[in-house]
């Protein structure tokens, strides 16, 4: 079947099979390695990407589902070779050891601040939830995150 | 992983839905949200022929209040359930029961007609549903009917619901005077319940709906009956565990479900202010 979805500002059109999922057809049809495929059962949330400006788990979601919507990776979120702030913020506070979970860190960590811009600490842990870190380089991912937001201080 | 091979239909609306369903009757299956049937659909524990996406049936995503019930469309997700004023000031337990479900991923895309269709006894929803009575309204090719949650969770991951309906909307009644508390005990934040607990209380009509305590959704029925004559937080408490018969598995033996259901009810009940 055909999808057509809006991938970082860039319309993109496929023919995929129905079954093909969200992640797959990001890394595959795209060709935008940046998402990570971890547990692939919606609990780590390494694969998560912004749909309609929303953190989602793409491993649980169908490209057919999102046919006809907008979808921002982690390749999508710098301006050109400015890193987005919340980037920024990962690399000045050494958010990441091995890297695997951080573009689903990142993702989470915008669509959170973009929902609650003056997240405390706790709303911060809370808010994070669905992204498991491998290194538990949890303190200063949540530092990171703390930097960019209105309630941080 | 990748599910079996299907069909994809996509509803523009419900009306189409239901005409799906009957072309296809019991090979299709509805997606809403999917966060409950794709992971089955990825461990082939589901294998529908044919999928019906009904997620972006738009007009059944709201919350009215319809003077003295809310009514829910069953697309409503659960982050807007989340954030709803409506359902934060009138009927906060269905709040707090949400703030449980997964993680903010997962509730950005499920969602609460999703959640209760599942028909999951681990699943935070279903509890609050039977604590709160709610009534589910279900759409099918003969017109509308209602069934109570009682009578609408009647097995594991069995509903009322015949092959050609949908749940359409969730109607609860509003219960001013009431208190409430969610508990819920998991070892890891976005776990699953290992058991919890929704708790009305309310004069005369308490409501304790269980979670992973018994095949299906549960009522905790002797509590309320100890509620309702007058009973203290404790002495309803300790009856949380009878006449239901909770599964054993790698999380808990039958006795410590039944130990937990206990606790967490006394904790429940003393929060709300029994």
């Amino acid at each position: 079947m055909q999808v057509s979805i809006n991938v970082n500002g860039s319309s993109q059109a496929h023919d995929v099979e129905a079954r093909t999922l969200l992640v797959h057809y990001l890394r595959e049809s795209c060709g935008l390695t940046g998402t990570n495929v971890g547990c692939d059962s919606s609990s780590c949330g390494a694969c998560t990407i912004h749909l309609n400006g929303e953190a989602v788990k793409s491993c649980t979601v169908f490209a057919a589902q999102a046919d006809g919507d907008e979808v921002t990776t982690i390749e999508g979120l710098a301006d050109g070779d400015t890193l987005h702030p919340m980037q920024q913020a990962f690399h000045e506070c050494h958010a990441l050891q091995c890297g695997y979970c951080t573009p689903g860190m990142v993702m989470a960590a915008v669509s959170l601040l973009d929902e609650e811009p003056n997240a405390d600490e706790a709303t911060v842990r809370e808010g994070l939830e669905g992204n498991l870190c491998r290194c538990t380089g949890y303190h200063n991912i949540v530092k990171a995150v703390l930097s960019q937001s209105g309630g941080g201080q | 992983m990748i599910p079996a091979a299907f069909d994809y239909k996509r509803a523009g609306s419900a009306e189409e839905a239901l005409s799906l369903l009957g072309e296809y009757g019991d090979d299709a299956k509805l997606l809403a949200g999917g966060h409950s049937l794709i992971p089955l659909m990825k461990y082939r524990l589901a294998s529908p022929a044919v999928l019906i996406d009904i997620g972006k049936v738009s007009d059944l995503s709201y919350v009215n209040d319809a003077g003295d019930h809310l009514a829910i469309g069953a697309l409503t997700r659960h982050r807007d359930i989340e954030i709803n004023e409506l359902i934060g000031s009138q009927m906060p337990l269905l709040a707090a029961a949400t703030r449980n479900v997964g993680d903010p991923q997962v509730r950005h895309r499920g969602t609460i007609g999703g959640a209760v269709a599942h028909g999951d006894p681990a699943s935070d929803i279903p509890a609050a549903m039977l604590a709160l009575r709610a009534t589910m309204v279900i759409a099918g090719p003969s017109g509308e009917r209602e069934v109570a949650a009682d009578d609408f969770f009647s097995g594991f991951l069995e509903t009322d619901l015949g092959d050609t309906e949908m749940l359409k909307e969730i109607r609860i009644a509003k219960v001013p005077d009431a208190t409430y508390s969610f508990q819920k005990f998991n070892r890891r934040a976005q776990d699953w319940a290992i058991v919890g607990a929704a708790i009305l209380v309310n004069n005369g009509s308490s409501g304790v709906g269980l979670v992973n305590m018994d095949s299906k959704p549960i009522r905790a029925a002797a509590v309320e009956a100890a509620l309702n004559s007058g009973a203290n937080a404790a002495d309803a408490a300790a009856q949380a565990a009878e006449g239901v018969e909770p599964p054993a598995d790698l999380n808990a033996t039958v006795d410590y479900r039944q130990h937990l259901a206990r606790v967490l009810t006394r904790r429940g009940l003393e929060e709300a202010g029994r």
